[in-house]
């Protein structure tokens, strides 16, 4: 009887236990503020196309974006929608940033594998053939796909914003592995590279990107002062639009609706009114 | 559906069709002229609400099955295909999504109101074993159709529940294989699931007809619990109810408009975003929220198959819950004391559901470290768990049985008409109802 009680127990324990030990802990984000919070809120272009640069020039080197095609830069709401070119793949800017990728493709003569210049209507390029090889050129960390980033991770821009611009010095005590850097922003569990009390176990994770961003990193167009905040910045609000393209459209259809929806209650409540108005309950 | 019918054809065309096949009758007898008790308060408003989200799920459900790709490869790009490229795709995924957690909360509100105003009792039996059915059906459903964007929440959530039905003896481990069509939860599983996820809804549909049948032969329930007596004491279907369903249902759209439009992604969970990946276990897997509660009791249970049978228990006490209340009083509002204990039981749940999101030792009170009882700390969210679980098989297997023989309920009112006289503080003080004496 007791061996059984204790045997339970102990599968207990082990049931119990098992979710606990992969317990992370990361610093609540920092506060910052975007033009596209709240239900009036919209993406502000310019800073659409900074973040692009960002990425573009920076993120881009090991992160794909597999979802993205160059023509969605163009399209109602992205970064460089032009109201002449209602067809995103017609947009002369579009198609000159397309143009710099070379993309592979199949000759149809001789069935060659050939190279040729992007198109609008291409993908975004990804960076590494295939993981095995994303992973061999980043120390076996997998850099992480784009293109939902923003609401794949809790907190979402303000995540990303508290990322980039939150790396740390490693506390004395904490011991990282080579190729790993402290960031109390990045969700993990230190408690095995801790040297101090079992209590005080720093808050975040070894995340295997370095620093990817440092002032004057990028040159902006339009003349903005590229400090680390403005690009980390500039490159969230990038990646919520990349992640959410029709939060302008889902907005303003949103607004439309809930008006219409209101005035509805309000006369089904003047009709509820009018047709109880001589029962007696 | 059954009784007198008041239906009268106008036209020669409904005359013509009335002798052949009586649909407009039907119809009309069901939804023009049900004779409806008048005293329904909003509560009862969320069987329309219901009917509304049903609609929903499956109008939006078809549209997106129209460009959805059940397969490991392409089901997480489709889905988000469908929020890029489809016209207004993004509208149909998010009131879809939304709508699973809408239908949730109208459902438990819908059965927590049958609860209280003791609509299981007779003769609503098979009424309320019928939406019993339909509530399981729509957790399967539910569960299903989470698996389906093969995020990483989707992919790890159902190999935690097909697992579950591991742990029943002997034939656990086959039942698990022929879930999953296979020895992991891969693309056999998620075509399956697809397969499933767009029968059971019209199953649903189904026994919302027999709910709908069951509902009509006895009539509503009421808040004041008594039969309905006379001609008095209803109101026909249209239009009273009509507009007061449609009055409540706008408002309910309201909500999930707020939802729909301007936080689409609050109920769900930011992990499903990433693409599932057998190898990356989350974190924290946790089921969405209206299904925490089930998991807390699953958790709270040291014994895996306990946990299991404890969690599908939980469930059977609501299938037998018309002959485990010994009252032959409906509606709480005459039980002061069965109120109290209801009121308890709605706190449980709620506990339930907020211990199912949380890791199981976590703190209740940050950073109060107790003694260990047995496996965890006192000050946890499983004995917290346990506690809440232990109340809410209490409520239904000892409170509800004992107290309908012990409590002494306030006077009913004589019918619907005339709930002043009988309800107010002038009746004598000996006066209870009795019980034998039903209505």
């Amino acid at each position: 009887m007791l061996r059984k009680t204790i045997a339970l127990a102990a599968l207990g324990l082990a049931f119990i236990a098992a979710p606990a030990m992969a317990a992370s802990s990361q610093a609540e984000p920092k506060d910052v503020h975007w033009s596209f919070e709240g239900p009036f809120g919209k993406f502000d272009q310019a800073q659409l196309q900074r973040g692009y640069k960002v990425y573009r020039e920076v993120c881009s080197a090991c992160h794909s974006m597999n979802l993205m095609s160059f023509r969605n830069l163009g399209q109602k709401g992205g970064p460089f929608y032009d109201e002449k070119y209602k067809n995103p793949n017609d947009n002369p800017y579009v198609k000159s940033i397309a143009k710099d990728y070379q993309v592979n493709d199949i000759d149809s003569e001789t069935g060659d594998v050939v190279q040729r210049p992007a198109t609008s209507a291409d993908r975004f390029p990804n960076p590494f053939p295939n993981e095995p090889a994303a992973r061999a050129s980043n120390g076996g960390a997998l850099p992480p796909d784009l293109s939902t980033m923003a609401k794949a991770r809790e907190g979402g821009p303000r995540y990303i914003y508290s990322l980039l611009t939150g790396y740390e010095e490693a506390p004395a005590g904490l011991t990282l592995p080579a190729g790993k850097h402290y960031n109390p922003y990045f969700p993990g569990d230190l408690s095995g590279s801790w040297a101090g009390p079992a209590t005080k176990v720093p808050e975040g994770g070894a995340i295997g990107m370095p620093p990817p961003l440092a002032a004057d990193k990028v040159t902006f167009d339009d003349g903005t002062k590229a400090t680390l905040e403005q690009e980390a910045k500039d490159v969230a609000a990038f990646l919520t639009w990349a992640s959410e393209p029709k939060m302008e459209e889902r907005k303003s259809f949103g607004l439309a609706a809930m008006i219409y929806l209101l005035i509805f209650t309000g006369l089904l409540y003047a009709s509820y009114k009018r047709i109880w108005r001589n029962v007696s309950h | 559906m059954s009784g007198h019918s008041n239906y009268e054809p106008k036209t020669g065309f409904e005359r013509w069709l009335d002798v052949r096949l009586p649909i407009v009758r039907l119809a009309y007898d069901s939804m023009v002229d049900f004779p409806t008790p008048k005293n329904l308060n909003y509560w009862w408003t969320f069987g329309g609400i219901l009917a509304v989200c049903l609609a929903i799920q499956i109008v939006t459900g078809v549209v997106l099955a129209m460009h959805y790709v059940p397969h490991v490869d392409y089901a997480f790009a489709s889905v988000e295909r469908i929020m890029r490229d489809v016209n207004y795709g993004w509208l149909v995924r998010y009131m879809h999504a939304n709508g699973a957690s809408m239908f949730f909360i109208a459902v438990y509100i819908h059965i927590f109101r049958g609860l209280y105003y003791g609509s299981y009792k007779a003769p609503r039996e098979v009424l309320w074993i019928l939406g019993c059915v339909i509530y399981l059906l729509m957790m399967a459903t539910a569960f299903m159709g989470y698996v389906l964007p093969w995020g990483q929440m989707s992919f790890h959530g159902a190999v935690v529940i097909t697992n579950l039905f591991g742990a029943l003896p002997v034939v656990g481990p086959s039942i698990t294989t022929w879930l999953w069509g296979g020895f992991a939860v891969d693309d056999p599983t998620l075509n399956r699931f697809f397969s499933l996820h767009y029968l059971l809804p019209f199953m649903i549909a189904g026994v919302v007809i027999l709910h709908i049948w069951a509902l009509h032969v006895p009539g509503n329930n009421n808040p004041a619990g008594v039969n309905v007596k006379s001609k008095a004491d209803t109101v026909p279907f249209h239009p009273y109810y009509t507009v007061k369903d449609g009055f409540a249902i706008a408002v309910f759209l309201i909500m999930f408009a707020s939802f729909v439009f301007f936080n689409p992604n609050a109920l769900g969970d930011a992990v499903n975003y990433v693409q599932a990946n057998p190898l990356v276990t989350p974190a924290h897997i946790v089921p969405e929220w209206y299904f925490l509660p089930f998991y807390a009791i699953l958790r709270a249970v040291p014994d895996k198959l306990m946990g299991v049978l404890l969690m599908f228990g939980a469930i059977a006490m609501l299938f037998i819950l018309p002959w485990l209340d010994t009252s032959k009083v409906r509606s709480m509002r005459y039980r002061p004391t069965a109120k109290l204990y209801f009121l308890i039981f709605v706190v449980a749940c709620l506990v339930l559901g907020f211990c199912g999101g949380k890791l199981p030792d976590a703190h209740v009170i940050p950073g109060l470290s107790t003694f260990t009882l047995i496996d965890a700390d006192l000050n946890s969210m499983v004995w917290l768990s346990r506690v809440s679980a232990l109340y809410y098989f209490a409520y239904f297997l000892v409170i509800l049985p004992v107290l309908g023989l012990t409590e002494t309920p306030l006077p009913q009112p004589e019918s619907i008409s005339e709930p002043v006289l009988s309800h107010s503080a002038n009746a004598p003080a000996g006066a209870a109802a009795s019980p034998e004496k039903r209505g």
